[in-house]
């Protein structure tokens, strides 16, 4: 569905190892029929030791309500500049999400983990509903969500 | 300019109106319920408690949140599924589905977006603008047309639709301005466009590094009562880095989950105070009973929308075009139209194709547009004026006697005014009249004395047009037919002749009651249901201009009564009091919602002389209940016109009339029905003071007459017949 190329996705903090090497990635998620209205969801990476290393996308427009994305707004002080241009849609009940992009190959089996903070109003937020380590074995391999996130998976 | 704002935005934005009103009155119910359905925390409670109570039932709990309902959730994780309930704040225990009821999502999502996302928001948005614009537009209309903010709740007058519109205009404009002026805030918030984001509050960097600290002994929670609670976070389990993360009315903070202490706090900002005052009011969440009653307040809009949509409707379809309007500079007549809903026009139309029909070139324009020096070969100037509210000039008259004012000297071409208004006006053509008394004062040269229309009279308006047209020096036949209505084919049943003896031939005469269709008998129209007071118009054969007359009987007494006098030279009444039984007449029904008796205990005070009596005697035959009725009847000579005795001798009886009075004329000592009030001076002082209401009914001189002798019994007791026809309680139906 959304397709991006996206060396403009990188975040300062995703560019920095600065190796020109990069590849297409599509990140799908399918949200359960939790019965709510549209879900935000941030995604986001880590690096070995936990720390906040840049955002991939953004689902959901309205930067007021990115506080409820807890975990993402720990790490990122709610700096809403962290996701400029890499935003879209939120995401309905039932619905998928797919996005692609040129992901750095440093970013895989290196210790990364990829977040998805979900929020659904007047729902219980879910953060770190998916976190899941970057690595060329993991690729193709659905991730069970717990609460509005069916299922995840990356494709190299 | 104001009706062009109100106008406009109004049919434009209907669909809107009316999408949002029934969703947010629906939704106003669901704040109600829950409050209502939600198991309310004991007073005193503290969160530590509650917190303590819920982790007994649900080890995993994850958040609490306490809704402005009262209402308490949970949210758990248990053994790798989450879970969530509604919870009884004084067991801890579940009682209800937390999931959000569809049918309010479906309806919240209508509400504020139809379906659209940020463009539906944006619609919705402009919806609320058109709206506020709509109540303050309206609110100015309401004023004006009162005659001013202090008389906002005064009776109102005039035709049935704008009545309804502006009664429930002044109930519901409270909540329909503040709702559309919250909207806005909560979509300009929506949008990021107000400052009321809240500060951001770091996570703290130093924590105790340990967990497990019981509930009860962390101070802020044990400190604040539930009542205050927005919501608690737990902190990940095995995260020792994580804190619990409290929100309350007050602000936000987090707190060690090792230590019980507050590691940081920020209080709300004025501006996130602001927002959630202005989301409450809104949304009725928090504030339930005023939500319900924003909630009836908005079903005044598809009520309003619809009797708005007939206002401008109506208005339209009475306003024609006009044929061969000349240019100012041409023409020797020139008409100026005063007219708020457009119906004057139509009457200016009629007088306009009469006119060139004559072989005059007429030019017609609104009053506004006065402009004197461009008519320069006008040799006459005729204003058709209505009257706006209490007094004022009508839309299309704006600036008119400003400009008159304004110039040197009065145009040369002699002037003619006629005035359009409604006798149950206090204020009857009193803008014709103020313009009538402008042109005396600046000297201007007079046509014809000002003369007035009352209710779009067709008769009024032929027989102003026979004196302009002796005037003019030719015959000028003026059939204006305001809007034509759905006529019936009525049979005479019965008639009873009175009068001959005193050269007033009048008939009470008893038509059957027309079989009404299904879709009148729904609807309520034609002759399914009237009331006595109400209007029938009978079309005479050999003229398109009906003839009105005031109808003795409502549709339950079941027949149709009217009492007719023979004019001399008149063509209806001509045929009409030589109506055998078992002919028939074409006639329709005009309501005249002014001059009915209502229902309730009020007491009436009944006036009328000859024919008037008609309306009068519906009155009280229909008087089951008996209150209290004084009649005043003015008739010629006891023995010939007495119409109605045996009735009103068997209601005298019966209790449904309580006193009679009659006054009569054709006697050694005149005496009249003012006379008759003034002997009763005293007493009818009394009921008035005491809240009797006065309906006035039968030819022109009379009610000058009754008004005079009333304005003399009032005086004693601080009123005048003015005050009570401001009040509704002196009404008239002069002919």
């Amino acid at each position: 569905m959304k397709s991006l190329l996206a060396a403009l996705a990188f975040t300062t903090a995703l560019t920095a190892p600065g190796l020109a090497l990069a590849r297409p990635v599509t990140l799908t998620t399918t949200l359960t029929n939790y019965g709510g209205g549209g879900a935000y969801l941030a995604l986001y990476v880590t690096d070995a030791k936990g720390t906040y290393k840049g955002s991939l996308w953004m689902a959901g427009k309205k930067t007021k309500y990115y506080k409820h994305m807890i975990d993402w707004h720990r790490a990122t002080g709610g700096n809403a500049a962290e996701v400029n241009g890499i935003t879209g849609a939120s995401v309905g009940a039932g619905r998928t999400l797919e996005i692609t992009l040129d992901l750095a190959d440093a970013l895989f089996d290196a210790g990364y983990t990829l977040h998805i903070d979900a929020a659904v109003e007047d729902m219980r937020e879910s953060p770190s509903e998916i976190t899941v380590p970057l690595t060329t074995s993991g690729a193709g391999k659905a991730v069970r969500g717990r609460r509005y996130i069916s299922t995840f998976q990356y494709g190299l | 300019m104001i009706r062009t704002l109100h106008r406009w935005p109004g049919l434009l934005a209907l669909a809107l109106f009316l999408v949002l009103s029934v969703s947010g009155a629906v939704l106003s119910v669901f704040p109600a319920i829950e409050h209502l359905s939600a198991p309310q925390a004991e007073s005193g409670l503290s969160v530590a408690d509650l917190a303590s109570r819920i982790q007994a039932t649900h080890p995993g709990v994850e958040q609490i949140k306490r809704a402005p309902s009262g209402r308490i959730t949970a949210f758990w994780f248990d053994q790798d599924q989450p879970g969530a309930a509604v919870i009884d704040p004084a067991t801890g225990q579940d009682v209800a589905s937390a999931d959000p009821d569809p049918v309010a999502r479906w309806l919240t999502t209508l509400h504020r977006s139809l379906f659209l996302d940020d463009s539906g928001r944006i619609a919705m948005a402009a919806g609320a603008a058109a709206m506020l614009m709509m109540t303050l537009s309206g609110t100015a209309l309401v004023a004006r047309r009162a005659g001013g903010w202090r008389r906002w709740f005064a009776p109102m007058h005039g035709p049935l639709s704008g009545r309804v519109h502006v009664e429930i205009a002044r109930f519901a404009v409270t909540g329909l301005l503040l709702s559309s002026a919250t909207a806005l805030w909560m979509t300009a918030s929506t949008f990021d466009l107000l400052p009321d984001g809240g500060a951001t509050l770091a996570i703290p960097s130093e924590v105790s590094g340990e967990t497990g600290a019981p509930l009860a002994r962390m101070t802020a929670l044990a400190e604040t009562p539930v009542a205050a609670l927005r919501e608690l976070s737990f902190p990940y389990a095995g995260d020792a880095t994580d804190v619990f993360t409290l929100t309350t009315d007050r602000g936000t903070g987090y707190i060690d989950q090792g230590t019980g202490a507050v590691l940081a706090w920020a209080d709300l900002t004025g501006w996130e105070r602001v927002s959630e005052t202005i989301y409450m009011l809104h949304t009725g969440q928090g504030a339930a009973t005023l939500g319900l009653v924003l909630g009836l307040m908005a079903l005044g809009v598809p009520a309003m929308g619809v009797t708005g949509l007939l206002i401008w409707w109506t208005g339209r379809r009475a306003r024609p075009r006009l044929r061969n309007n000349a240019a100012p500079g041409r023409a020797e007549t020139i008409l100026l139209v005063g007219s708020e809903g457009g119906s004057t026009w139509g009457f200016a139309a009629t007088l306009h194709a009469a006119l060139t029909k004559a072989g005059q070139r007429v030019h017609a324009a609104p009053m506004s547009g006065f402009a004197p020096d461009s008519y320069t070969r006008a040799e006459r100037i005729i204003v058709l004026a209505a009257t706006y509210g209490d007094g004022d000039a009508p839309a299309s008259a704006k600036g008119f006697l400003d400009r008159l004012a304004a110039r040197e000297r009065a145009p040369d071409a002699a002037l003619a005014v006629l005035g359009f208004g409604d006798r149950s006006f206090p204020s009857y053509c009193a803008f014709a009249q103020a313009v009538s008394e402008a042109a005396r004062a600046r000297g201007w040269s007079e046509l014809l004395p000002m003369d007035t229309i009352d209710r779009q009279s067709p008769q009024d308006f032929a027989r102003w047009g026979r004196s302009l047209g002796q005037v003019l020096g030719f015959e000028l036949v003026l059939a204006h037919q305001p809007v034509v209505p759905a006529t019936t084919t009525l049979t005479l049943v019965s008639r009873r002749d009175h009068g001959a003896e005193v050269q007033a031939p009048t008939a009470i005469l008893r038509f059957a009651l027309p079989r009404a269709t299904l879709w009148q008998r729904l609807l309520g129209s034609g002759f399914a249901r009237f009331s006595a007071g109400d209007l029938i118009g009978i079309l005479p054969e050999g003229s398109p201009l009906p003839r009105l007359y005031s109808l003795a009987s409502a549709h339950h007494d079941g027949f149709v009564e009217i009492v007719v006098r023979k004019h001399p030279g008149g063509l209806c009444s001509g045929q009409l009091v030589t109506l055998e039984p078992g002919a028939t007449v074409t006639a329709f029904l005009r309501r005249n919602p002014g001059f009915h008796a209502a229902r309730g205990r009020t007491p009436l005070i009944l006036i009328g002389a000859g024919t008037g009596i008609g309306p009068l005697a519906g009155f009280v035959r229909g008087n089951a209940r008996g209150r209290p009725i004084q009649l005043f009847f003015g008739i010629r000579d006891k023995a010939s016109d007495f119409l109605y005795e045996t009735e009103l001798t068997d209601w005298l009886a019966e209790g449904r009339l309580t006193q009679l009075v009659t006054a009569t004329s054709r006697t050694e000592r005149p005496h009249y029905v003012q006379d008759a009030l003034r002997a009763e001076a005293r007493q009818v002082a009394q009921a008035i003071a005491q809240g009797a209401r006065i309906m006035v009914c039968g030819g022109r001189e009379m009610a000058a007459g009754v008004t005079a002798a009333l304005a003399e019994i009032l005086a004693p007791i601080g009123l005048t017949p003015a005050i009570l026809k401001a009040e509704g309680r002196y009404v008239e139906d002069v002919y």
